[in-house]
């Protein structure tokens, strides 16, 4: 064979690979109207320093259960943000409040210990979309391997697992997190392994399913048949040819996982008061639902636009993979 | 209800200057443009030609099954005086099943799975007639009779999955031809089915087409049954029709430079591997919205020339002396006959020592009856009897086909071979070890390299997750030990024997179309310089003139490589061409053995033979007995006790068939065939192939 040095041509770069599957998102409405509320949530938690007229914690100069849209008025003296009212909030001269200082409006009202619901729902996005992700990425790094062993190995080690997986499910939720607050220390911790406790059967039985299907396809025969190992051909030639299915499962369950914590939150094993964290501010407004319903609807509505943005979400990407 | 049109007696079907266009969001693709056909009553017509060149478009055209984004851009078409553009669509949906009825290529996919055969036959009259339910039913069963269905009642009251793929082929075409209709479509019906099957279904359809007088449109890409079926051909190339006359006018001297490639790529019994090969067509085929200017097959044909055939658009022109014979070529009269130069290409040389030999292998599959009557019976463990003492030797350089339909044991011998399954008795000897009984995993490293295999289906060989380049790296770093560049530059250098561009590298599989991706294939086979290759079916998913080139490939590399090449097909001419020694398989046992030769003349076994008379040829100098076997391939739990054949066997010659395992009895030196019938008698049996003597010498 002639010697001669075959050139490979440049090849497009990552980065604009990349760039045009997450454009394709474009083609689907349904995708964008999830995307832009699920946008607007990661953009309120990054900027929740920025955004948030008051300190979500603090509480020593605004009235209990104001009103939503009021204005908070403080005399001289009040420390707010820290620092005596003077340096922070504007001085009003004239009308009712002349000689109080204004320090900004709550917009959505406060709570029964007079913190301002809008700092600590923004505050709380920051919570909620740092562990959904991470509990969601934890559950299917539990799933994944044992679905795939399932799917490919069958026989006794399927039946073991699945077994197992059929035990977890078929538990009630909520004992189960009765369970675990009754048990396991409060903090992050306990709610990420709540979260995938409950989750991980659901991602085994998708991906097992998966399996099952890819496992008769003829490259893994071709892989079988050039003696791979086990762990080669489920993570390399199966995985990568399920991740159509699981993107959209991945966006369906971080829905339910920021339900889950919201549940947890709600049932008081979330983070230590007095850190903002929505479901504890619903089971907090609860007591006040009928006079103050502000307490507990705003949170609400903050959870529901937040699953709602990624089930449109995941609608959308099965939109655009059936198509492709 | 009045028939449609009754009592019209001019053509059937008449498509004037046809052209169909799908919508697309980037631009109009032209299907197929200015179709011309006219279809007398009781003809048969055959619409030849590649995937992509519009075929089943102008089936769908006439069904008005064009889907949503598909129409009709131009020209018309009549059905019996009627444009069918003036009608209405509850017109049309009146038409659809009671004139103008389909079949279609996967019959499992034509039947309803939930519902009886019987109650969907029966929908037929009822719907279209208005019939009672017992005089639907009598009908039902009467056609049943005449597509040879044994036993029709049983079939009636049979769900789809409990019969098998022809007999399922059967009952599709007995729906069709329930309600009598004046024109049948028939897309592909054969291509899914097992040659000895086909050739049952072929001769139905045209014993129907005679008995009926109903007019036929046959779509294949299989000349070979074309020229079986069909009075009049029509070659589609990219959206035209490029030749169009009698089936006999057409074979004997085909006028388009398209139909003489396509001959030229079929393996015809004249081929030879070494003498006269399988000439290909060189380029591909254009996209449709690409196509050239003036001819569409310009860039591929070796009679172009500039000016003239890349201007205009060109007409069907008339060819003189051959009424009816119409071809697109402005230079139809310049262009004689193919003539193949005389080979001189030397065979190369076959080894003398077996490089792989497989003595008296069985493998058994177990299955475990745990249910009550098992118990009961006391019978607990049965057995699939996949492959009965198989016993056969390869040497270096060879090709060795193992031929046989489905459920045969092809397919479990080859996994045998690969490891993936470990022989239950009997030696696999390769490299000087048994390996019949350790699994691949088991292997040495050395061993699983030397062995390799080429797989079927070209769409589902390849990973779609990771690139050509990618997947190749892993085999050479896994079996050839290189590290790093020197990885990529044999990567490299495969993908250039196998004649793929560099760019591929980084291309995925999507990006390939399916003789691409079965280079590919075999780029990835022969990746570690195997001693063995067992290439299962690796053509029969191809196009024909795309096979041709893959074919040549195989052969080319086994030349430089002098692999033994184990070459699994059903295919019995591309067998004839390729292989050196053939390898018949029935029922889990090897029914004949010898060289090409040996096997393809008498004497025969019974199956060989009819096999043999099965497989359609595409060539008029040709007569072929015509044997079609009865029956279904036997239970392969339950197989028949004595001979494994003697079922279905034309030459069954009584008992002891039925009682008496056959003994192996040895034709020539080499060639083996199991049966009980006296060698001396199976040697005074005519051939099935017979070339008949051509009146005037060839051109």
């Amino acid at each position: 064979m002639a010697e001669t040095t075959i050139v490979l041509p440049p090849r497009i770069g990552f980065l604009t690979r990349f760039w045009r599957k997450v454009a394709l998102l474009r083609e689907s409405k349904v995708g964008m109207i999830g995307a832009a509320l699920v946008g607007f949530w990661v953009f309120c938690a990054i900027f929740a320093p920025l955004l948030s007229p008051f300190d979500p914690n603090n509480d020593n100069f605004t009235p209990v259960h104001a009103v939503p849209g009021a204005e908070i008025y403080v005399d001289a003296g009040v420390i707010v943000r820290g620092v005596p009212a003077p340096e922070t909030c504007e001085l009003v001269e004239e009308g009712e409040q002349a000689g109080r200082y204004y320090c900004g409006t709550v917009w959505l009202g406060t709570d029964k210990n007079g913190r301002d619901i809008l700092s600590r729902i923004l505050w709380g996005a920051q919570r909620v979309l740092i562990y959904a992700p991470i509990a969601t990425l934890c559950a299917y790094l539990v799933g994944i391997p044992m679905g795939l062993l399932a799917g490919y190995l069958r026989g006794r080690v399927d039946d073991i697992l699945s077994f197992v997986a059929n035990v977890i499910l078929s538990f009630p939720v909520m004992v189960l997190y009765v369970l675990i607050i009754a048990t396991m220390p409060k903090g992050g911790f306990t709610v990420i392994a709540a979260v995938v406790f409950a989750s991980s059967p659901g991602v085994f039985r998708i991906v097992r399913g998966l399996t099952l299907d890819l496992r008769t396809r003829e490259y893994v025969y071709a892989a079988e048949t050039r003696g791979e190992s086990i762990w080669y051909i489920i993570l390399v030639e199966i995985l990568p040819n399920a991740r159509g299915p699981l993107i959209v499962d991945a966006m369906l369950r971080l829905g339910y996982v920021t339900i889950t914590i919201g549940t947890l939150g709600f049932l008081g094993l979330g983070l230590p008061p007095p850190d903002a964290d929505w479901g504890q501010m619903i089971a907090s407004g609860r007591e006040a639902l009928q006079e103050h319903a502000n307490v507990a609807l705003f949170p609400c509505l903050a959870i529901s636009s937040l699953v709602l943005g990624f089930n449109l979400l995941a609608d959308g990407l099965r939109e655009i993979s059936l198509r492709d | 209800m009045a028939r449609f049109q009754e009592g019209w007696t001019g053509p059937v079907l008449e498509c004037r200057d046809l052209s169909i266009s799908y919508m697309t969001r980037a631009a109009d693709i032209p299907a197929v443009v200015d179709f011309n056909l006219k279809l007398t009553r009781g003809e048969t017509v055959g619409l030849v030609g590649e995937s992509g060149c519009g075929k089943t478009t102008v089936a769908m055209a006439i069904m008005r099954y064009l889907g949503h984004n598909g129409r009709i851009a131009g020209g018309q078409i009549i059905y019996k005086g009627v444009d069918m553009a003036t009608l209405s669509h509850e017109q049309i949906r009146q038409l659809r099943g009671s004139e103008i009825a389909m079949v279609y290529q996967e019959p499992m996919a034509a039947l309803n799975p939930s519902m009886k055969c019987g109650k969907q036959l029966m929908e037929v009259p009822i719907f279209h007639e208005g019939v009672s339910e017992k005089e639907a039913w009598d009908r039902s069963v009467a056609l049943l009779h005449d597509v040879k269905l044994p036993d029709p009642e049983r079939v009636m009251n049979s769900f789809p999955h409990q019969i098998s793929g022809g007999q399922q082929q059967r009952v599709v075409i007995a729906m069709a031809l329930l309600s009598r209709p004046s024109l049948l479509l028939l897309d592909e019906p054969t291509t899914a089915l097992d040659v000895t099957v086909e050739a049952g279904i072929v001769e139905l359809i045209a014993e129907l087409a005679r008995k009926l007088d109903t007019s036929m449109m046959y779509i294949s890409h299989n000349l070979g049954l074309i020229l079986e079926t069909c009075d009049r051909i029509c070659v589609m190339y990219s959206g035209e029709a490029v030749e169009e006359g009698t089936v006999e006018e057409v074979f004997d001297q085909m006028r388009h430079p398209y139909t003489q490639g396509l001959f030229g790529a079929i393996p015809l019994p004249t081929a030879d591997k070494n003498a006269r090969p399988l000439t290909a067509i060189r380029g591909q085929l254009p996209l449709p919205h690409e196509r050239p200017p003036g001819c569409n097959f310009g860039p591929r044909c070796d009679h172009f020339q500039k000016g003239r055939c890349d201007g205009q658009a060109i007409p069907m022109l008339p060819v003189t002396g051959e009424p009816g014979h119409e071809v697109r070529c402005v230079r139809w009269n310049e262009i004689g006959q193919p003539v193949y130069a005389g080979g001189t290409r030397k065979s190369w040389e076959i080894g003398t020592e077996p490089v792989l030999t497989v003595d008296r292998m069985k493998k058994y599959y177990e299955l475990r009856d745990s249910s009550l009557a098992a118990m009961v019976r006391g019978r607990r463990n049965r057995y699939v009897k996949a492959n009965e003492k198989i016993s056969f030797m390869a040497r270096a350089a060879e090709t060795v086909a193992i031929v046989g339909e489905s459920g045969c044991g092809k397919s479990t011998f080859a996994k045998v071979l690969m490891g993936l399954e470990t022989a239950t008795e009997g030696r696999v000897e390769f490299r000087g070890k048994d390996i019949g009984a350790v699994p691949v995993q088991k292997r040495k490293r050395e061993d699983v390299r030397a062995m390799q295999m080429i797989f079927q289906n070209p769409f589902d060989t390849l990973n779609p997750s990771h690139t050509v380049g990618g997947q190749l790296s892993r085999v050479i770093r896994k079996f050839g030990g290189v590290q790093g560049d020197e990885v990529r530059r044999r990567v490299l250098e495969l993908l250039d024997i196998v004649k793929l561009p560099a760019d591929f590298y980084y291309r995925r599989p999507r990006q390939l179309s399916g003789g691409q991706k079965q280079r590919v294939g075999i780029a990835r086979a022969f990746a570690g310089n195997p001693t063995v290759v067992v290439a299962d079916e690796p053509v029969s998913a191809l196009d024909v003139s795309v096979a041709a080139a893959v074919t040549g490939l195989l052969m080319e590399i086994q030349r430089t490589y002098r692999t033994t090449l184990l070459f699994i097909s059903h295919d019995l001419s591309l067998v004839r061409y390729l292989a050196d020694r053939v390898v018949v398989m029935y029922l889990g046992h090897i029914v004949e053995q010898g060289t090409t030769d040996e096997v393809f003349s008498p004497p025969y076994h019974p199956y060989t033979e009819a096999l043999l008379s099965a497989v359609p040829i595409a060539d008029t100098s040709i007569e072929k007995k015509r044997i079609i076997l009865e029956g279904n391939l036997p239970s392969v739990i339950n197989p028949p006790k004595g001979c494994p054949f003697h079922t279905r066997c034309q030459r069954k010659i009584g008992e002891i068939c039925e009682t008496e395992p056959p003994p192996e009895v040895e034709a020539s030196p080499g060639h083996m065939i199991l049966c009980h019938i006296p060698i001396e008698a199976l040697r005074a049996v005519e051939p099935v192939i017979v070339q008949k003597e051509k009146a005037t010498a060839a051109e």
